[in-house]
């Protein structure tokens, strides 16, 4: 399943783990991105709240996370080569969450009303 | 929102647009690295027609130029530019300038957009008991930049417009438009000021010459590698000249200029806090407003401008920073939103301009 938030970042479940990234979108406004700031495995993230930022050469953009739970994951990969965000967004994740409270999804947004929020920011 | 005459033909070439000094302007095209490779490289051309224009003319023109410039306009020649700026009484910075002398007594001045009607104003009050006539002309022109190493033929071969006899901050005008060699990358380049049909027929021109079209966003990336300020970030209302580094600009030895006093004792005080370079040691960007911070923990001043830059590939910074924290190799620390990353002071001129001399 796959959840959005208003603000781009994407939430891929798999059992009681959800994988978070960028959109296709987002990934395509910021331009070439040169850095993740990622938190640590087993840091806390709250549902809503900044866990990171991504920067591109213009600007440093948060990173809002749609569900709370425990870092299990960060994309290593990513240290050394931010672009790949750019290549292909939604395999080049940025952490894996183990989620506390399952039941916040239901606030998310589906790939449709995403699509949405996307076409209303095309002006 | 004001729109510069070239509006719609930056929407129709897909620009990304934003509101920058009151404008809706391009800040991107094909992409700010690209941009800026262009112009380090071969050529680029921005829409630069935000900027604002003042004829000073009159009897007591020169001298009241003077009275509200820093630079000293006695000695120059016609078709002369000098750099400098507008102060407050106190030394703060009203706005950074051009100043191109036309003639005797007639003068050409360029002013920030986002300042426009705050200059204009402090201009016009500052001119009582002085025979001047000024004219605030920003609606009458446009403006364009043609910048990078190739833009000297470009500007013979796609405009027919041949600047090879100008050196470095000098113009000339044709007709009625005005061509200087300036700019703001840190490349050779030329300035173009003219009426909106003008200035699209050249922009029109270069780009189906294949010319790249720049946005404000490597405007500023390119600007920052060659350590030139920009007004709102390196100065202010509240930052002096002498803080920002720009004290060849500020003719103390003039017998007067708004804001003299101060500078004078500024200077002989030695300024508190001063703009310097900072290089980061890590992935972190530094961007306007973090925190700068010395070894210790303490916070010591705040960066100014920061990019990952894009010719050095690597995290820099201009930063305003205590006088203490500010010679060459100092260690500091900079707090990018959770985290705190070493860096020191550097040179604030990242990248050395390829001007024409």
């Amino acid at each position: 399943m796959l959840y959005y938030l208003p603000t781009h970042e994407y939430a891929r479940i798999e059992g009681n783990i959800a994988t978070i990234g960028i959109s296709e979108f987002a990934a395509h406004q910021l331009g070439n991105v040169v850095y993740v700031d990622m938190p640590e495995e087993d840091d806390e993230v709250t549902k809503g709240e900044d866990f990171g930022a991504i920067e591109s050469v213009k600007a440093a953009s948060d990173l809002f996370s749609p569900v709370s739970g425990t870092v299990v994951e960060v994309n290593e990969a990513l240290v050394d080569n931010p672009r790949l965000v750019n290549e292909d967004p939604m395999n080049n994740w940025i952490i894996k969450v183990e989620m506390s409270d399952p039941s916040e999804l239901e606030e998310l947004l589906s790939p449709e009303a995403y699509e949405k929020v996307c076409e209303a920011e095309k002006h | 929102m004001k729109t510069t005459c070239l509006h719609d033909l930056h929407v129709a070439l897909g620009a990304l647009m934003s509101p920058f000094g009151g404008f809706d302007m391009p800040i991107q095209y094909a992409g700010i690295e690209e941009e800026h490779r262009a112009v380090r490289n071969a050529c680029g051309v921005f829409d630069v027609s935000h900027m604002g224009e003042v004829a000073v003319t009159g009897p007591d023109a020169e001298r009241f130029v003077n009275h509200i410039f820093t630079n000293d306009v006695r000695e120059m020649p016609d078709g002369k530019i000098l750099y400098g700026m507008m102060l407050h009484p106190d030394g703060g910075t009203v706005d950074d300038l051009l100043v191109y002398k036309r003639g005797d007594n007639d003068f050409f001045l360029v002013i920030n957009a986002a300042n426009i009607d705050k200059d204009v104003a402090w201009i016009e009050k500052n001119a009582e008991g002085f025979d001047v006539k000024i004219d605030h002309q920003s609606d009458r022109w446009g403006e364009l930049a043609v910048q990078g190493p190739d833009a000297e033929r470009i500007m013979h071969d796609v405009l027919g417009i041949d600047g090879s006899d100008l050196t470095f901050y000098t113009f000339k005008t044709i007709g009625d438009i005005i061509v200087s060699r300036t700019g703001y990358t840190g490349e050779d380049g030329f300035e173009i000021y003219a009426d909106a049909e003008k200035i699209r027929g050249y922009w029109q021109k270069l780009i189906h010459a294949g010319v790249q079209p720049c946005g404000l966003g490597c405007r500023d990336t390119l600007r920052f590698e060659a350590g030139l300020p920009l007004y709102g970030d390196e100065l202010g209302d509240d930052i002096t000249p002498l803080e920002a580094g720009l004290g060849i600009f500020v003719k103390l030895d003039k017998p007067e200029f708004i804001g003299r006093e101060a500078l004078a004792a500024q200077k002989a005080s030695g300024p508190a806090r001063k703009i310097v370079g900072i290089e980061v040691d890590g992935q972190a960007i530094p961007r306007h407003g973090y925190e700068v911070l010395d070894s210790e923990g303490n916070k010591v001043g705040e960066v100014t401008t920061g990019y990952h830059s894009i010719t050095l590939d690597k995290n820099i910074a201009m930063a305003l920073v205590d006088a203490a924290h500010a010679a060459l190799d100092t260690p500091l620390q900079v707090k990018v939103r959770r985290k705190v990353f070493p860096a020191k002071v550097i040179k604030k001129r990242f990248y050395t301009p390829n001007y024409k001399k």
